[in-house]
């Protein structure tokens, strides 16, 4: 499936139309509606398969990138044309596409795919032609070997490590400090990471990890993992999940009369999850939700709007813009900075330039000068309250009146 | 050393989760057993009855029983009209498992264009509801969708054996030059049989509507346990595939509670390996 979203667009050429007209009148400044042969980005995106739920939200974040870009100056001053393939949630068909987008689309520039394995998978072609790849969604940055790869997300360059004591930290705020933890993971490889890294991390800090279990990626049934668990009774849950895992975990514990007494989920499904009358109260990983100070952050609060009004449209369940969305977004500004920043559309240029400078992105200011092109890590710690996810941790980002609740 | 509660109720658990491999196992196994062909939209058609019944229930508060009394007489009608088709082409075993990929690929793109890639999940107040039996737990959706299973099992079970139509489906299955020659009418038989497996798969979907997470990839994930079930519960027998299920359901289980959670995949395939292996009579 091909999709091109903004070049030929009728509201571009209206827009164009009315440029042009206004433009007898205005002052230069204004005339800025891109114009010439468009410059084509190309992508995948997993919009079938297990990945698929993840992937809609970057197509909708990424379309409106696209014509937010191309409603200021484009890239260059030339319109931005995406063209975005379906790689079935599959790293070998990523692989394929991503040469035929730079063989045969014959692409400018590329965008990376979603989720650790396709990005390995895409990094090896774009390596092979030089190009450089912004992707928001490789979960094990040391993989990101490549020197033209950048990370749009602000994991940090060690997550496993970094990740563990952000949440460790707001643990020890607590009355009373989780002693004991269980650890529950999904195989999948990113989460299978971070549950090594909690595991150690954990350790170090004295928290006795009761037991470390490993399930396969679309588990269904955790009856028994839910017995396992109410048995260990630990301080604290925490939950390598992926989509709803976390629900049909909670799930299960409750149907045995159980509920955790702290419980943190590594990549729930944000809606799910906290419209679940077991989620109140669980914690997760975030680098930014729409709310305050987040929301202040120049074009946050547009693109939160934007994105609500789009996902609604195409059906999604939960149309409330994170993280994940907004990483696309990220990725889109960090490409845009790139470009204009070296004021080309080369590779090597604009990866130089993007080593050498800071990109304001809805994330903040990120840098890629240190180890696998990755800055500072920012990750924050959202919870669940009265049914709505709320960044709670480090107390500097929580929005305006709250706070991180003990159970 | 796991506790008896925490083994016992792994075991409850996992023969409870059984029960819905075996009940998606069912028309699959008589599809393939009875009709020889191996219906891989068997598992497209649970879910689209799966998202059918979250639809009416989620957007228009319908209830799942009116929702299943719906789909399933819906989902007879399908089946025995992919029969017509594969009639109408002379569809043999292998090329059935292509063509009904190929439908499951269209019906799971179908699901994803309507109800979108993301997740779905059908709240309703009793899905976590369970019974306390001393230390152990027995949820109460399982527990009637086993009920439900057991007693499409025996009821199919002793149709195939007891009444003149199942004698027939058998015997058309075993020989059916010599099973037309005594007046069977294999065709007519068909296209009754493969109603009744599609109509298992809408009361699979109700179930799955009200226990599982619904996304239009889930589709694959029962495959390859299903299919061990399938062979382990023998072809064609209903009682058979809903034991089998249960069977690996609990091994599964009992493999989490001892071992890790990840070895319980390894439970079911390596069931089927010994079995293949050991070749008993009733394979």
């Amino acid at each position: 499936m091909i999709e091109r979203v903004g070049a030929w667009r009728r509201r571009y050429v209206l827009a164009g139309l009315a440029a042009g007209a206004a433009s007898l009148a205005a002052p230069s400044i204004l005339r800025a509606a891109p114009s010439g042969k468009p410059v084509r980005v190309g992508a995948t995106l997993s919009l079938t398969g297990f990945l698929a739920q993840t992937a809609i939200i970057h197509k909708i974040a990424s379309e409106l990138m696209v014509e937010e870009i191309n409603g200021r100056n484009g890239l260059l001053g030339r319109p931005v044309e995406y063209v975005l393939l379906d790689d079935q949630s599959k790293p070998e068909m990523a692989r394929s596409l991503y040469e035929k987008l730079i063989t045969v689309d014959k692409v400018d520039l590329i965008q990376g795919p979603y989720a650790t394995a396709p990005i390995l998978a895409a990094m090896g072609v774009a390596q092979r032609y030089g190009k450089v790849m912004i992707q928001s969604s490789m979960g094990i940055p040391k993989l990101q070997t490549y020197d033209r790869a950048f990370p749009a997300t602000p994991f940090g360059p060690e997550p496993d490590k970094t990740y563990p004591n952000v949440i460790l930290d707001a643990m020890a705020s607590f009355p009373t400090p989780p002693k004991t933890m269980v650890l529950l993971t999904s195989k999948f490889p990113s989460a299978q990471f971070m549950a090594k890294g909690m595991q150690t991390e954990a350790e170090k800090r004295g928290v006795k990890v009761l037991l470390y279990l490993e399930y396969e990626s679309g588990n269904h049934d955790f009856g028994a993992i839910a017995a396992r668990v109410k048995e260990a009774n630990p301080d604290f849950l925490w939950v390598g999940s992926l989509g709803l895992e976390s629900n049909l975990v909670l799930e299960a514990l409750r149907k045995l009369d159980y509920a955790p007494k702290n419980h943190f989920h590594l990549y729930p499904a944000p809606g799910p999850l906290a419209l679940s009358p077991d989620g109140n109260h669980a914690l997760c990983s975030t680098f930014l939700e729409p709310d305050e100070p987040f929301m202040s952050r120049p074009g946050v609060k547009r693109i939160a709007g934007e994105f609500k009004e789009r996902a609604t449209k195409a059906n999604l369940p939960y149309s409330t813009i994170d993280a994940q969305a907004m990483g696309m977004v990220s990725e889109w500004q960090i490409l845009e900075a790139g470009v204009n920043g070296a004021a080309s559309l080369d590779d090597a240029k604009i990866a130089a330039w993007l080593k050498k400078n800071r990109v304001d992105t809805v994330y903040g200011s990120l840098r890629f000068d240190g180890p696998y092109n990755h800055g500072d890590a920012a990750q924050l710690i959202k919870q669940v309250q009265n049914k709505e996810w709320k960044v709670v941790w480090p107390k500097e980002f929580a929005a305006p009146g709250v706070k991180l609740i003990a159970s | 050393m796991p506790s008896v509660t925490l083994l016992g109720q792994a075991l409850i658990s996992g023969v409870l989760a059984g029960g819905m491999y075996g009940l998606l196992a069912m028309g699959l196994s008589l599809s393939w057993g009875l009709l020889r062909l191996v219906n891989l939209s068997h598992f497209a058609l649970a879910f689209l009855s799966a998202y059918i019944v979250y639809e009416l229930g989620t957007n228009h508060g319908v209830a799942p029983w009116w929702s299943a009394a719906m789909i399933v007489p819906a989902m007879f009608c399908i089946g025995a009209g992919q029969h017509w088709l594969f009639d109408k082409f002379r569809v043999n075993e292998l090329a059935s498992l292509l063509i009904t990929f190929s439908f499951a690929v269209i019906l799971e793109a179908g699901i994803q264009l309507y109800w979108t890639a993301d997740f779905r999940r059908y709240e309703t107040a009793y899905s976590t509801l369970s019974i306390k039996a001393g230390p152990f737990y027995i949820p109460v959706l399982e527990l009637t969708l086993c009920i439900v299973a057991g007693v499409l099992a025996w009821g199919t079970w002793l149709w195939l054996r007891k009444t003149y139509v199942g004698k027939a489906l058998r015997a058309s299955a075993e020989d059916a030059d010599i099973a037309a020659a005594y007046g069977v009418n294999h065709k007519k038989l068909a296209y009754f049989l493969s109603g009744i497996g599609a109509a298992y798969a809408g009361v699979a979907g109700t179930f799955i509507a009200l226990i599982a997470t619904l996304a239009p990839a889930e589709i694959w994930t029962w495959l390859g346990v299903v299919f061990a079930v399938v062979i382990i519960g023998r072809l064609g027998n209903p009682l058979g595939a809903l034991l089998a299920g249960m069977l690996v359901g609990a091994s599964e289980s009992l493999a989490m509670a001892v071992l890790s959670p990840a070895w319980a995949p390894v439970v079911s395939f390596s069931m089927l390996i010994v079995i293949l292996l050991w070749d008993p009579e009733w394979i």
